[in-house]
């Protein structure tokens, strides 16, 4: 037996958790068509174009948080169906090193449901995107994402095997993700220009995502095994 | 001279008010199948699972694999393999693709990996099935499949056989058999005597978190 490292217990469980996803299509067959309809229903509700492109980055973050909780239970059910959760545990895996592979697993799935929801504000609210806006709206979705990544997976390893795991996830998530949802969709409507913003203005907000995903990292690495150990 | 594998010495375990073992003092040697019968709710599985080092003991001395499970109960885990009733599979993924997963995790070579898949006949067409579409034996021999490919010393195997039909259990049987002639050590409960009589080398009887030979 070859000594393992931590890097290859996060690529095996990063690989494993999207090799998953590409075989099951939940992402593009359930999460995407969901959060494109709450992009689309907001846009019936608003029936505004000036208030649509001022509140585009609002309505694209919530619509992302919405798609989380979707993607924070099926990455645990996955686990947790035939207690291949339980076994990495008995197996004595290093669980900080599952967290981070699954934590970058869950956030890879996020930009990729962020690239089409930035698209569909673009078309559907009309809102505009110059190249040192697309800069900071790239990196925003990068920082706000890696966050909510190792959040997700915190609060989804917590919740995994609770009872009425599926209303205690967002219960507890959502004030917890608070800060990434203001900071990320004040950097956004800075990239977009809303309102007069400067896209100046957006780099503040990108140190606040930033500190929220080196502490959920940290702590989340921490917490994790000892969560799911007990 | 026998080799002691797992020696438990006046072990008391309890939740809340309850007894789950009550002064358990059992041994069981290098190569042995033993069984742990009983009805449930007898302690069974909470036996195995703190022999696996998932559950902290009370009260008395411990010793599974050189591992003193009052010190450190984690240090056993990366030595023992516990089954329970579920198997411990990705669904999603191909009979191949978990073995890989778990080969990935400990180290192991592609070579460990097809001599484990083919010690349960997994390395036929098998090995391409996605595990949501094998059959229940079929599954059971595939996560037994990852517990040879984790090296496992010692097997613990929390009710085998449910969910199997007859020639499933004819088939873990034998898988057993073969398991321990290559070294491994088995300890498996069940509730069904005469099935754990016929494969055990050696069955204790467990009722009430008493420990007592057959």
């Amino acid at each position: 037996m070859k000594s393992v490292t931590k890097s290859k217990v996060i690529s095996a469980v990063l690989l494993k958790d999207l090799r998953i996803e590409l075989r099951s299509r939940v992402l593009t067959n359930q999460v995407l068509p969901f959060a494109g309809l709450v992009l689309v229903m907001f846009a019936f509700a608003l029936d505004n174009d000036d208030v649509l492109q001022r509140v585009a980055g609002g309505l694209v973050w919530l619509a992302t948080l919405f798609s989380l909780f979707i993607i924070v239970q099926r990455s645990f059910a996955v686990d947790t169906t035939d207690g291949a959760l339980d076994s990495l545990r008995v197996a004595g895996v290093d669980l900080s090193a599952v967290f981070f592979g699954k934590a970058i697993a869950l956030a890879v799935k996020l930009v990729a449901l962020d690239v089409v929801l930035v698209c569909g504000a673009l078309l559907l609210y009309r809102v505009d995107l110059n190249l040192n806006g697309l800069v900071l709206l790239v990196t925003c979705v990068i920082c706000a994402t890696t966050g909510l990544g190792f959040v997700g997976t915190l609060y989804g390893g917590l919740t995994a095997g609770a009872k009425g795991r599926e209303t205690l996830l967002p219960l507890l998530l959502l004030p917890v993700v608070a800060p990434v949802l203001i900071a990320a969709t004040r950097a956004t409507e800075a990239a977009f220009g809303s309102g007069g913003a400067q896209t100046s203005e957006g780099w503040a907000w990108i140190g606040l995502l930033t500190v929220f995903a080196a502490v959920f990292g940290v702590g989340g690495s921490l917490a994790f095994g000892p969560l799911i150990d007990e | 001279m026998s080799t002691p594998i797992m020696s438990l010495k006046n072990v008391t375990m309890q939740f809340g008010g309850v007894k789950a073992l009550d002064d358990v003092s059992i041994h069981v040697n290098k190569g042995e199948i033993c069984a742990l019968i009983g009805p449930n709710g007898a302690g069974k599985t909470t036996l195995l699972r703190a022999c696996a080092g998932l559950l902290p003991i009370n009260r008395g001395d411990a010793r599974v694999l050189n591992c003193d499970l009052r010190l450190d109960r984690y240090a056993v885990r990366t030595k023992v393999g516990l089954l329970g009733h579920a198997n411990g599979l990705f669904q999603d993924l191909t009979v191949a693709e978990n073995m890989s997963f778990w080969s990935r995790l400990v180290g192991a070579s592609a070579q460990d990996v097809a001599q484990a898949m083919s010690v349960m006949g997994l390395a036929d067409r098998l090995s391409e099935t996605r595990v949501a579409n094998l059959s229940a034996g079929q599954r059971r021999r595939c996560a037994l499949a990852t517990l040879i490919v984790r090296r496992a010393q010692l097997w613990l195997l929390d009710e085998p056989h449910a969910g199997l039909d007859t020639q499933g259990r004819d088939e873990l049987d034998r898988t057993l058999r073969s398991a321990r002639e290559a070294g491994a050590t088995v300890v498996f409960a069940s509730h069904e005597i005469d099935r754990a009589q016929k494969l055990a080398t050696r069955c204790l009887t467990v009722s009430g978190g008493v420990v007592s030979e057959s």
